[in-house]
């Protein structure tokens, strides 16, 4: 038996389990649809290849080289749960366990906002969720969106109403339990009314026992006209997971969205950011901060796709690499033919902290309208041993003095982080990361 | 104070210092003058501790201790100040943290308790005023923006918060035009003490005309070849460094 079962592939495996469960898993009949298409699109596509372009620098082999079953409920505690509370921030809390989402009693109240999951979602919402669930992160553009969208057990469903300017921000707390190996696919599908205004804090911890665990997330998020979403994704306190995880976000016209991803727990991340402007007059952030000790492995592949005039997007990526960690920056933009009057940024600057760790950059601007402002820079060094001698000459330790000047690095990303105590989180989570 | 025997240093393989001696007491201002290439900011290198140079050969006694055993910071800590000659710009660090933690640490490494926040900050603004440096300090990075003169003035603005024993100001005046080259010098005069020397290195005798020194020494291909008092850099200013040149000649050539 162990012989035939060898010969299956990890791909495969998935397939059979996959088609073994469809009819156990949740959603009405057009989501059931959704998920056997999906199904259908992750067979045709397989797990990335080797040679697969968009996962050259990031091969997934190593993710399914033991055996991995579909997550099934988890009971972490919420004392479990609430150890990855942040310091000094009110926010709301949304747990995801393991992909389940518990709602919690307060911090909704259904009208400005509401917050559901699968069984909770109201009869008369369905047919608006149906209208944009798996519209915008399409299957059959990336295996683990397939792979998500064939396998999800549950959705966080978060809708904010139109006009709305929440007070507090929502934070989703999207915990894997890696007492068991498991392979979760948390999604989240977040609606941000017209004119409205909310931030988000999205973050990925694990519990301590570390098992090998796989988490492939999908989150699409809707920006509405005139809505402005500040969203930040941080990977905080997860040493051992493995995370691939999809942003997908589509913002209609005049519509600003913010967005920050942070990573610096996590053996092995994969964060794919697509967006897509598609109104005219939108403002698009990304930014990016990662720092990376011993073997981890972090690939930021983002996509803004400018489809018309008008439109503004900036992009700023930094990364910390010590010890023998690797790194990718692959930054897309495409300039579609209508798309006049773009303006196009895009910054990746990375500094490597010993002889072993590695970083890739690719950007990859492909334009096709003619009177727009794009540009890019990247640049990966050391530390500027002039800036840290001038540093010591002045009795400071030559560890203070890096650290000084590695803070100084992260700081044009830090800087633009709104949430006050997510920036005083953030600053100290990096002094403790540079300290060791 | 400082007591240097013999020093003998360079850069990947070429000797620069050939033989460098110099004797320092608490309270004196040594004046090192010379043409280019003489080895004048090679020396301010190799005391403050710059890693690019090695040291083959010779001592540097600083306060009875062994001055190249330690390391930058360490030296800083002992009371060793460099002004430097081309101030580094550090962005994201900001004047104020970057000087505290200076502060901080030295003091720690003295056994004394953290410098109470006002103090700092009265200290800060006295000293500021000191050398008539009026940017904001809280919101700028280090040197980031700074003027040529700013620049050197927060040199000896930084040089007044440590309160070395021994400061080497390496070609300050290098960029300044008069008024700066006061406002500097007036700084300096101001921080003049019994306990504290000062080697001011410079390639022209105008900052001597301020800072007055004690003793005036002549660099040249890696060592000191003429010694004298103030008068020196004025004959130096007439003569030119050609006429050293030209007594050396014969030993030189040998």
């Amino acid at each position: 038996m162990t012989n035939i079962a060898e010969k299956i592939s990890p791909g495969d495996k998935l397939i059979a389990e996959l088609e073994l469960n469809q009819d156990s898993l949740p959603g009405s009949e057009t989501i059931r649809s959704t998920r056997r298409n999906a199904l259908k699109s992750f067979s045709k596509q397989g797990l990335p290849a080797r040679k697969s372009e968009e996962y050259k620098y990031s091969p997934v082999n190593r993710l399914f080289q033991k055996e991995l079953t579909f997550a099934t409920t988890s009971s972490v505690s919420d004392e479990k749960g609430n150890s990855f509370a942040l310091a000094g921030l009110d926010a709301s809390v949304i747990r995801i366990l393991n992909g389940a989402v518990h709602i919690p009693v307060s911090g909704f109240d259904g009208i400005t906002c509401a917050a559901w999951n699968l069984k909770s979602l109201p009869k008369e919402q369905l047919s608006f969720f149906e209208n944009h669930f798996a519209h915008y992160a399409l299957p059959d553009t990336d295996p683990f969106i397939a792979l998500n969208t064939a396998a999800f057990q549950d959705v966080l469903i978060i809708k904010i109403a139109d006009g709305a300017v929440l007070a507090k921000p929502i934070l989703i707390q999207n915990i894997t339990d890696s007492t068991h190996a498991s392979f979760t696919q948390p999604r989240i599908f977040i609606y941000v009314g017209k004119n409205a205004s909310v931030e988000i804090i999205e973050q990925f911890a694990s519990t301590k026992k570390e098992q090998h665990t796989v988490c492939n997330a999908v989150s699409e998020i809707v920006v509405e006209s005139g809505a402005k979403a500040l969203f930040y994704k941080l990977q905080n306190d997860c040493p051992g997971l493995q995370l691939i995880s999809t942003t997908q976000v589509y913002q209609h016209a005049d519509s600003h969205f913010d967005t920050h991803t942070v990573t610096f727990s996590g053996s092995w991340t994969r964060n794919n950011l697509n967006i897509v402007p598609d109104g005219e007059h939108c403002e698009t952030h990304l930014n990016g901060l990662f720092i990376l000790n011993e073997e981890q492995h972090t690939d930021n592949h983002t996509l803004v796709d400018h489809r018309k005039p008008n439109c503004e997007s900036n992009q700023l990526y930094r990364g910390i690499l010590k010890n023998k960690s690797t790194g990718v920056f692959n930054g897309k933009i495409y300039v579609r033919p209508d798309a006049q009057k773009t303006n196009a940024y895009q910054s990746s600057k990375n500094m490597l902290l010993s002889d072993d760790a590695s970083m890739y950059t690719k950007p990859q601007l492909e334009i096709y309208a003619d009177d727009v402002k794009c540009s890019h820079g990247s640049s990966t060094g050391q530390i500027d041993e002039e800036a840290l001698f001038y540093l010591r000459a002045r009795g400071i330790s030559a560890d203070s003095a890096r650290i000084l000047l590695m803070q100084a690095f992260a700081k044009d990303v830090v800087n633009t982080i709104r949430i006050e105590p997510l920036r005083k989180e953030i600053e100290l989570l990096i002094e403790k990361r540079l300290a060791h | 104070m400082l007591s240097i025997k013999n020093l003998k240093a360079g850069i990947e393989d070429k000797e620069i210092l050939k033989g460098f001696n110099l004797e320092v007491k608490a309270g004196e201002v040594h004046a090192i003058m010379g043409p280019n290439g003489s080895g004048k900011s090679t020396l301010a290198s190799v005391l403050a501790g710059r890693e690019d140079y090695a040291v083959t050969d010779g001592s540097v006694q600083f306060l009875k201790k062994d001055l190249l055993d330690m390391s930058p910071e360490d030296r800083a800590r002992e009371g060793l100040f460099l002004a430097f000659q081309y101030p580094v710009e550090i962005p994201g660090v900001s004047n104020i943290n970057f000087l505290k933690t200076a502060l901080a640490e030295i003091r720690q490494y003295k056994g004394l308790p953290p410098m109470e926040a006002k103090d700092f900050l009265k200290r800060v603004k006295e000293k500021q005023a000191l050398v008539e440096l009026q940017v904001s300090l809280a919101n700028r990075s280090v040197n980031e923006g700074f003027s040529g003169g700013e620049k050197k003035r927060n040199e000896i603005f930084q040089m007044a918060m440590l309160e070395p024993v021994l400061a080497i100001l390496d070609e300050t005046d290098s960029g300044l035009d008069i008024d700066a080259l006061r406002i500097v010098a007036n700084g300096v005069n101001k921080l003049r003490a019994p306990e504290r020397a000062f080697i001011v290195i410079t390639h022209y005798q105008r900052l001597l005309e301020y800072i007055v020194p004690d003793f005036v020494h002549v660099m040249y291909n890696g060592r000191i070849v003429k010694s004298g008092t103030k008068e020196l850099a004025l004959e130096l200013e007439e003569k030119g460094y050609d006429w050293i040149k030209k007594e050396l000649g014969e030993t030189i050539e040998a």
